[in-house]
């Protein structure tokens, strides 16, 4: 039961695949639709919210530009309380260190509740390369694994999914990872959540070690703080006798009080909501309250790379709220899938190549166009990431990355069209990109042998060609690229 | 230890060239809405958005609380109560390091609390005495939680400032949720799937 984006093709093949999927569309449009007007209407109501976007942007970056100082104090705080801090430089670092856990307690499962960091790293990849089962357990991630599928949306993951389908996935799929779906599943929402609700029970009363990230972690207290929904987050945090939290270097907040910007911030921006159902707090090991070995693994993975940028450092202000994602034209059409990776969207758009460095594949220095420019994403991000303008800065670096001294003609050709994107910000984008980007970069992807869809798209050959042509959708686009690794015939 | 040098020196050796010659202070303004007076309205409003996110609220004087617990179990319910709970509960279990397992027989909980925030129709439990460990109010699939009139501020700074960052701290707003399916909101998940919370003074 493993997914992982290695190997995607980029931008605008991937999302020339996924427009051709109206189910994907569909269930897309709905989904970020109604969540854009809860936003609204919850943000509506809060007068200083401008205030709390300038307050949220200042601390973060003061965060960033003293980073150093406060990670020494959090790890001083951290182990005061009685936590286990490690250091990851990338990921393989960062998934020994918690496969290590693992083994020191003999368990062959651990429970986890949803994080983009462990996601990032692939950690139930390598965790199931050593013969530890990682049992995801937010019901959106738990979809998309026993799917075998890819997530799409940073906060819903099964997005891409409707009742029907996830209906389908829990009645096929339950019985081989644990508890069967009942007989009489139906697909309605509250007999779906039910049957997640009975089969991770039984996981989260046995596990020994739960897994997490952490939303923010304070560095005056040593506190962790975790932001959910539906309870999974708590059994993970609370039941297990060892809990290991994989935290991005660029999570800290310098005090306490900090979070009283924050907690108003990423629930509104969000989920929509006033508050989202549960949100955990703890500060290392609390004596007879939980778990009573607690490991902290501090990750850079490129963060430093993007500290390093002084337009995108921004983009390490994110609290990964998924507002951006859900304004975005072009996400609303292509998925999160397009995007090849844990981080999609206008977010991804600039993390991706700011993490891995721009010039090392073509995936990744695809994912600066995938953008109009339009600017929705700066509007409602809650930290007040200018994307566009680091979208813009991140074309001429991909320009002008050095390729064995000479320029490949996609640079030249990029160029061209990074101007012709800026001016397009307001017309039928999509069409737009994707005919662009089509023409230019050419790249070679068959779904299913179709060879329809291998060929280089001639002048004018935009996305509206592969809406017209849908693909049936009967097999998931994970268990389809696993199969034919995008080229078979 | 990769090449002798460890990961810990290594990031902050990066962190710091990274940030170079941008390091600075920087101002942060606070001019959001940090104190705010509790007026009566702050705790009708509190009730109304906890009522909003489809728990049950019942409102009453300090003296009825122990008479509303018990109308607010199933008969001969089995419940577990933490160490230092100011109120009598009919068919109470108290907490003697029971595990999830015992826990997940139990037919709910009640408990204090340490704030309720108004304006987001929020419960934040510190899990000290009268509210306990925090398997308790997680495991069983009904939670009735007490809360003061006078714990009622009106907004999540004037939370943050009461709570202890050196406690576990678990924030409640309205029973667990999720919005997987179709952004539909479903009530019950993992967390009790029935929050009552007798609102008190
Ligand atoms: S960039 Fe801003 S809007 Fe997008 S996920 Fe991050 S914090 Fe949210």
């Amino acid at each position: 039961m493993t997914s992982t984006f290695v190997g995607m093709p980029a931008f605008p093949e991937a999302a020339r695949t996924a427009l051709g999927d109206s189910q994907l569309r569909a269930n897309l449009a709905h989904a970020t639709s109604t969540i854009r007007a809860k936003r609204a209407r919850v943000v509506g109501e809060v007068d200083d919210w401008e205030q709390l976007r300038l307050a949220g942007a200042a601390v973060k970056d003061d965060v960033l530009l003293h980073l150093d100082e406060h990670l020494v104090r959090l790890e001083e705080a951290l182990t005061a309380n009685g936590a286990v801090v490690h250091w990851a430089r990338d990921a393989e670092e960062a998934c020994a260190v918690v496969a290590e856990v693992a083994r020191s307690h003999g368990v062959d499962e651990v429970v986890k509740v949803k994080s983009m960091a462990t996601a990032e790293i692939e950690l139930n990849e390598h965790l199931e390369a050593l013969g530890i089962a990682a049992w995801e357990t937010d019901l959106a991630e738990l979809i998309v694994q026993l799917g075998e599928d890819l997530p799409s949306h940073i906060l819903v993951p099964a997005i891409h999914r409707n009742r029907a389908e996830i209906r389908q996935i829990f009645t096929d799929r339950m019985a081989a990872a644990g508890r069967p779906a009942p007989d009489d599943l139906t697909d309605e929402p509250a007999r779906l959540a039910e049957a997640a609700r009975l089969h991770l029970r039984e996981k989260f009363l046995r596990a020994k070690v739960g897994v997490s990230g952490a939303n923010f972690a304070v560095a005056d207290s040593g506190t962790l703080v975790v932001v959910e929904s539906e309870g999974n987050g708590r059994m993970c945090l609370t039941l297990p006798e060892v809990l290991v939290s994989v935290v991005g270097i660029e999570k800290v907040l310098p005090t306490w009080s900090d979070l009283e910007v924050f907690l108003q911030l990423l629930p509104r921006s969000s989920t929509g909501e006033r508050m989202n159902p549960y949100t955990s707090t703890w500060a290392g090991v609390q004596p007879g309250d939980g778990p009573q070995e607690v490991h902290v693994v501090l990750l850079d993975n490129g963060r430093t790379r993007a500290l390093a940028d002084e337009v995108g450092r921004q983009a390490l202000r994110c609290i990964r709220c998924s507002a951006c994602l859900n304004v975005c034209p072009v996400y609303e059409r292509t998925g999160g899938h397009s995007y090849g990776s844990v981080y999609p969207g206008p977010i991804g758009a600039i993390l991706n190549p700011l993490l891995r460095g721009v010039g090392t594949d073509e995936q990744t220095d695809s994912l600066p166009y995938a953008s109009s420019l339009c600017g929705a994403c700066y509007e409602v991000c809650p930290v007040r990431i200018d994307i566009p303008s680091v979208l813009v800065d991140l074309r001429a670096q991909v320009v002008d990355a050095p390729r064995g001294g000479i320029p490949k003609p996609e640079a030249v050709a990029l160029q061209a069209a990074a101007a012709a994107f800026s001016s397009a910000a307001r017309m039928s984008l999509a069409e737009k990109v994707s005919g662009f980007a089509g023409r230019l970069l050419g790249w070679q992807l068959g779904r299913r042998g179709r060879t329809s869809l291998r060929r280089i798209p001639g002048p004018g050959a935009g996305w509206t060609d592969a809406r017209d042509a849908p693909l049936p959708a009967a097999e998931s686009f994970r268990s389809w690229w696993k199969r034919t690794g995008g080229r078979d015939a | 230890m990769r090449d002798g040098v460890s990961a810990r020196d290594d990031i902050l050796r990066d962190v710091r060239r990274a940030v170079g010659e941008a390091r600075r202070p920087v101002d942060v303004p606070r001019d959001y809405r940090r104190e705010r007076v509790v007026e009566a309205a702050t705790v009708d409003l509190f009730a109304e958005r906890v009522a909003d996110y489809r728990a049950e609220v019942v409102r009453c004087s300090l003296d009825e609380v122990e008479a509303r617990i018990a109308a607010a179990l199933p008969p001969h319910a089995q419940v577990v109560v933490p160490d230092g709970l100011p109120w009598a509960v009919p068919g109470a279990v108290p907490d003697d390091r029971l595990t999830p397992a015992h826990l997940d027989g139990l037919d709910g909980v009640v408990t204090g609390a340490t704030v309720g925030i108004a304006e987001t129709g929020t419960i934040v439990l510190s899990h000290g005495p009268g509210e306990g460990r925090r398997a308790i109010t997680l495991v069983p699939d009904l939670h009735v939680c007490v809360v003061r009139a006078d714990q009622v501020v009106a907004g999540v700074p004037d939370a943050i400032r009461l709570l202890d960052p050196t406690r576990p701290t678990t924030w409640i707003s309205g029973p667990s949720a999720t919005s997987d399916i179709e952004l539909d909101r479903v009530e019950g998940v993992h967390g009790p799937r029935t929050l009552l919370v007798i609102l008190a003074g």
